[in-house]
């Protein structure tokens, strides 16, 4: 007969503690009634966004289907109309799939887009019957005409230089292709190949 | 006995059959809803008003799954364990009592009762408390054959554990009842029953027995912490692993309707059974359903906090503590019969004993071995 009483005594200790706690409110979120606040960098669907003038931030550059690690973005671009154009860029993007069966949701994309064109939202209800339901088409990612946002990219961190102020890399102050900038891709003021650890990067990369 | 007591005999089988089954699925839903309370969760509530639809949900299912016989059982025994756990569970709540006729509630003190068939008890037995412990211990049965017959090593060591378990804590079980049984001198529940009518409720002038009976009877249902037959990180699911659909749902029930029934027990032992307070002479089938929740509640509550015990642990707590516990409250209660005690003296004498022992270390010695290793 080895320590009964003080056994017991910590077991009513212990019955206490989960007692208290079962007073406790239930910490469970109902969910398709009640939805939680997700974080503003979630990285959920992919949202494709439009200027004021409702014309396309995409400009078919293929830099998202380039760096993506899952093969999950595939983009044909086409030669703009002069007089209608869709992006405000020479291209636009024809089709813009996006597979979210592949996706890994790294939000490679979002920091590769010279445009601020896509970025991962925090639409995180991403349950299909099919798998067509869930290779999302353009239409599918853009915006509706008449609303253009940023959606994530404010409250991603470090912001860019005070001296990118328009992360458009344009002098007119809207793309044209003319020029960009490391920053504008989402690397702050850094060169390319400046960051021995880029360098690394990017020779495995290419092997 | 004539044709006709046989058949209300059976009529009343059937009723209290009926509840206990009602009673094992709200069971089901009470426990998951109120383990999830203690886990800060809200539980099912998805299945009707507040999840009430969830265990006819949960029966459909199993009651249409596929069942298997896995290629190594022995199919015949395979199928007849889970019904002789489901048996010998709902058998063995025949014999107690969940209110007492008026004549046997207003019966004098120490006068024989008269013997009356009533509604609330399928067979008063004047041997009832034998006749329940010889059933329940045949409830091991169902586990040990259903373990072997399904040809898994891992089922046949979860039934092996049980059997084990099972027969090592009826003794600490049978004699625990033992010093109340001596107090009242009779082993019929409807006589026990009517004693706590006059006298204070056994529970308060046994409390040594009425703790190692909750203890063992806890152990007896397999229940946490002494669910060691269905430990899951070592065996699987224990004994009825290869079970699945309605034949896992017999072990189920029978699990909870042996719960149901020691809280019965425990209830009409040791807590006035369907008496609302000792001296105050109101019972009410419903007072016995009350302290019934209360100690189903208990398990819950005990196995929302404590982990599973070790197989030496559990073997050394039945054999080495409530066994000679057992036996000393036994002896205790038998000079105290002897000597006239009224109930409140069997109270403190026990109490007193247990604080001279624990004055002198003999309930808290640390074992030689333990202390050396520290």
């Amino acid at each position: 007969m080895d320590r009964v009483i003080d056994d017991l005594i910590a077991l009513g200790k212990g019955m206490s503690i989960t007692f208290k706690n079962m007073l406790e409110r239930p910490v469970t979120k109902q969910y398709p009634e009640e939805k939680r606040v997700v974080p503003n960098r979630t990285r959920g669907r992919h949202v494709l966004h439009r200027y004021d003038d409702d014309l396309e931030r995409c400009v078919g550059c293929l830099l998202c289907q380039g760096t993506c690690p899952a093969g999950a973005i595939y983009i044909e671009a086409e030669e703009n109309d002069k007089d209608a154009p869709t992006s405000k860029g020479e291209r636009f993007a024809k089709v813009f799939d996006v597979d979210l069966l592949r996706c890994i949701y790294c939000g490679h994309c979002e920091m590769a887009c010279p445009t601020n064109a896509i970025t991962l939202e925090n639409n995180t209800a991403l349950a299909g019957y099919t798998r067509d339901s869930l290779l999302m088409h353009k239409d599918d990612l853009l915006e509706p005409v008449g609303v253009s946002t940023l959606g994530s990219t404010d409250y991603w961190d470090p912001k860019p230089p005070a001296d990118v102020a328009n992360r458009v890399p344009s002098e007119t102050g809207s793309f044209d292709g003319s020029s960009t900038s490391a920053a504008a891709v989402g690397r702050g003021d850094l060169k390319l190949g400046q960051n021995p650890k880029n360098e690394v990067h990017r020779e495995s990369d290419h092997e | 006995m004539t044709l006709e007591m046989a058949f209300w005999v059976a009529v009343r089988a059937l009723i209290t059959c009926v509840l206990l089954l009602t009673g094992f699925a709200y069971m089901t839903l009470t426990e998951r809803r109120v383990v999830a309370w203690f886990q800060w969760r809200i539980g099912p509530n998805r299945a009707g008003p507040q999840g009430l639809l969830q265990p006819l949900a949960d029966g459909l299912k199993l009651l249409f799954k596929e069942q298997l016989i896995p290629a190594n059982a022995r199919p015949f025994i395979f199928l007849l364990a889970p019904c002789i756990s489901l048996v010998v569970a709902l058998t063995s709540f025949s014999v107690i009592p969940t209110q007492l006729s008026s004549e046997v509630a207003n019966a004098p003190a120490g006068a024989p009762l008269p013997q009356v068939a009533h509604w609330f008890q399928i067979a008063d037995l004047n041997v009832g408390v034998l006749f329940l412990l010889g059933i329940t211990s045949l409830a091991v049965y169902g586990i040990v054959l259903g373990g072997w017959a399904s040809g898994n090593k891992y089922s046949l060591i979860g039934a092996i554990r049980s059997s084990g378990q099972m027969v090592s804590y009826e003794l600490a079980l049978g004699t625990s009842l033992l010093a109340p049984l001596m107090m009242v001198g009779s082993l019929s529940f409807m006589e026990i029953a009517h004693h706590q009518r006059d006298h204070l409720w056994l529970g308060i002038s046994q409390p040594l027995a009425f703790l190692i009976f909750c203890i063992a009877a806890i152990a007896e249902t397999n229940r946490a912490p002494f669910d060691l037959p269905e430990a899951e990180q070592e065996l699987g699911a224990g004994f009825h692993t290869e079970y699945n659909g309605m034949r896992f749902a017999l072990f189920f029930m029978a699990e909870y309707t042996a719960m149901i029934t020691v809280s019965a027990v425990a209830t009409t032992m040791f807590l006035g059974g369907p008496w609302l307070f000792p001296g105050v002479a109101i019972q009410s089938f419903f007072f016995f359903i009350a302290k019934i929740a209360i100690f189903m509640f208990g398990f819950i509550w005990l196995r929302a906090t404590l982990p599973r015990f070790r197989y030496d642990q559990l073997m050394r707590i039945g054999w080495k503590v409530l066994l000679p516990l057992a036996m000393m409250n036994l002896a205790i209660t038998a000079i105290g019969v002897v000597l006239g005690w009224t109930h409140i003296q069997f109270t403190g004498v026990i109490l007193s004993v247990i604080a001279i022992l624990y004055a002198t270390g003999k309930l808290n010695r640390r074992r030689e071995a333990e202390a050396s290793h520290h």
